[in-house]
């Protein structure tokens, strides 16, 4: 997912007779369905996981937009580049929201992101595989917007007030894109047989580390249990997975693609589909920073920071000294 | 009144400004110095491909060739465009980018005021919409060229050396020909053109460079910049490789 494997507390989840009065009566809001406000008062743990989680989060929409980004210039009408721009600018929008809604934690943007420039903090794993054809534009749409969409559609019930409504705003965007990638499936899973081919290679190529964006099992996870307790987390990694195989498998078969799993097929018992594991050591390769892009991803980041540095102090410094001159003319 | 050839090259001149500085912008994508930079320079690449695609696709109707919008923007080479050689430099920094802009946007918006109530309805109403548009690009692109002219020593610099850069390749859009003045002569818009960015520039803490020399050949295609092939070559790969594809 976009954030994957945050850590919790590391503590098991506690029972209601076990809490003070104060975090008893905030955990019996969260199971009342309430939300917290950023003024309310919560346990120190449930604000760090939460801002491990939205700062994750926030960074994958701004790293995802590198991937992507990648094929603006090369869009092959003047249509898909606006769409795709128009996407890509969604993804900026996305991460000021999360951004946003940290912030209310009491971090700030500047630090989130010189520890995601540092390597401190992480984003997801998709973001370092790279984009290769065009049809790779719809892969991601379809498939990582897809299964990204998966995850935040219940997070916008989550019990943080500025997380709950950030995912409002984005859901709506997520669909759109993605629809836009499905679309651009189809164009290319139906066209020529060059754009075939290339929509069967990205499909073959992100199918895998689509599974993973939503991590590994985590039924034994305490984290996720303190996760859930407190309704940041809405659902099993596992749970999703396989919601998202379900949906995916038949919009495959629609477009005469292949997904590159022969252990592929509808069990009728459990109603859902059998299904291959990810490669879990590429998965924890990858979050060690040994995706294939990971160097790249994080080098682009940091250019993009170092050279706009004289830009943003410039900005500081000309806003300071117009606010100077507002003063002296008081 | 001009004749459909004058109209068809007239209407490429402003399609391809667009196309190619709309292009230029897009490159930035996820690279610019904070966030909301990104998502500012995203709009007016936005904004740009959005008149691209009326300003070309009125050209390939006058044309009546069987062309559209998309086969006008991938399929011509160099020789056939006829933007300005302004609009086709290179990025660089983003100081040179924003003062690109700036120039462009101070001609752009007195341009298309002219456009505007033009006897042709088409070029009018496209005018009318752009003008919109670009009226805020204008007001960005003027208010980033003050921040950055005054802001720091570093980024005082920059912006100087981006002007004096970018400055010879003012002249041209001013510059007429038959073409030009069959539909809209620019030269007399120099006037306000200068009031705008003298203003800016002085506010800016800037010196205008006082040279008037002017490179010329973006508009009549007689001699571009080595930068435009290279945007052609990454911007066309698709439609060139492919060209059975439907996208
Ligand atoms: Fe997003
Ligand atoms: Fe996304
Ligand atoms: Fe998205």
């Amino acid at each position: 997912m976009y954030a994957q494997m945050v850590k919790s507390t590391g503590e098991g989840v506690r029972s209601l007779d076990q809490m003070d009065p104060q975090e008893r009566a905030f955990q019996e809001r969260i199971d009342a369905g309430g939300k917290i406000e950023p003024k309310d008062w919560m346990p120190d743990g449930y604000r760090k996981t939460l801002v491990r989680q939205i700062g994750q989060h926030a960074h994958s929409e701004i790293v995802g937009q590198l991937p992507e980004g990648n094929w603006i210039t090369r869009a092959p009408t003047l249509e898909r580049k606006a769409i795709l721009l128009a996407k890509v600018q969604d993804e900026a929008g996305h991460g000021l929201y999360l951004y946003c809604a940290a912030e209310t934690l009491g971090v700030t943007r500047d630090q989130m992101t010189r520890d995601l420039l540092s390597g401190k903090m992480k984003y997801s794993s998709i973001f370092n595989y790279p984009t290769l054809t065009w049809a790779d534009m719809g892969a991601v749409g379809w498939l990582v917007d897809g299964a990204a969409i998966m995850n935040q559609v219940p997070l916008q019930r989550t019990s943080y007030g500025p997380y709950a409504r950030a995912m409002v705003r984005i859901c709506k965007e997520e669909s759109f894109h993605q629809r836009q990638g499905f679309d651009i499936m189809m164009k290319m899973a139906r066209g020529t047989p060059e754009q075939k081919r290339m929509a069967q290679d990205a499909l073959n190529r992100f199918w895998y580390p689509s599974l993973m964006m939503f991590g590994p099992s985590d039924a034994e996870s305490v984290h996720s249990a303190q996760s859930m307790a407190w309704k940041i987390k809405m659902n099993s990694n596992d749970e999703l997975r396989q919601k998202f195989v379900d949906l995916t498998a038949p919009q495959a078969d629609y477009l005469g693609l292949t997904i590159p799993d022969e252990n592929l097929k509808w069990n009728e018992e459990k109603g859902g589909y059998d299904f291959s594991e990810p490669d879990w050591d590429e998965f924890f390769d990858v979050l060690k920073g040994n995706g294939p892009c990971s160097v790249e991803r994080l080098e682009d980041r940091n250019r993009a920071w170092d050279e706009g540095r004289w830009v943003r102090e410039a900005m500081l410094a000309h806003a300071d000294k117009k606010r100077a001159a507002k003063l002296a003319a008081e | 009144m001009a004749t459909d050839a004058q109209l068809l090259e007239w209407l490429c001149r402003m399609g391809d400004n667009a196309l190619v500085l709309g292009h230029r912008m897009s490159e930035w994508c996820g690279h610019a110095p904070v966030l909301e930079e990104d998502i500012a320079l995203a709009n007016t690449a936005l904004d740009l491909i959005g008149q691209t695609q009326l300003w070309l696709g009125l050209a390939a109707e006058v044309e009546g060739a069987g062309r559209d919008a998309d086969a006008l923007a991938y399929r011509r080479d160099v020789m056939d465009f006829r933007n300005l050689l302004l609009v086709e430099q290179p990025n660089r920094d983003f100081g040179h980018t924003m003062m690109r802009q700036f120039l462009f946007d101070a001609w752009h918006i007195e341009m298309l005021r002219a456009l505007k109530g033009h006897e042709h309805e088409q070029i009018s109403a496209i005018a009318e919409k752009s003008l919109k548009e670009v009226t805020y690009h204008a007001e960005r692109s003027a208010d980033t060229v003050i921040a950055l002219g005054d802001g720091t020593e570093e980024s005082h610099t920059r912006m100087q050396a981006a002007l004096d850069r970018l400055w010879p390749y003012v002249g041209e859009m001013f510059l007429s020909d038959d073409v030009d003045r069959a539909v809209c002569d620019p030269a007399p818009l120099r006037e306000a053109f200068d009031a705008r960015i003298n203003a800016v520039l002085a506010e800016a803490t800037l010196t205008r460079p006082d040279s008037d020399f002017a490179h010329k050949g973006g508009k009549t295609g007689v001699r571009h910049t080595e930068h435009l092939g290279h945007m052609l070559a990454v911007m066309q790969f698709l439609p060139r490789a492919y060209p059975d594809a439907q996208w």
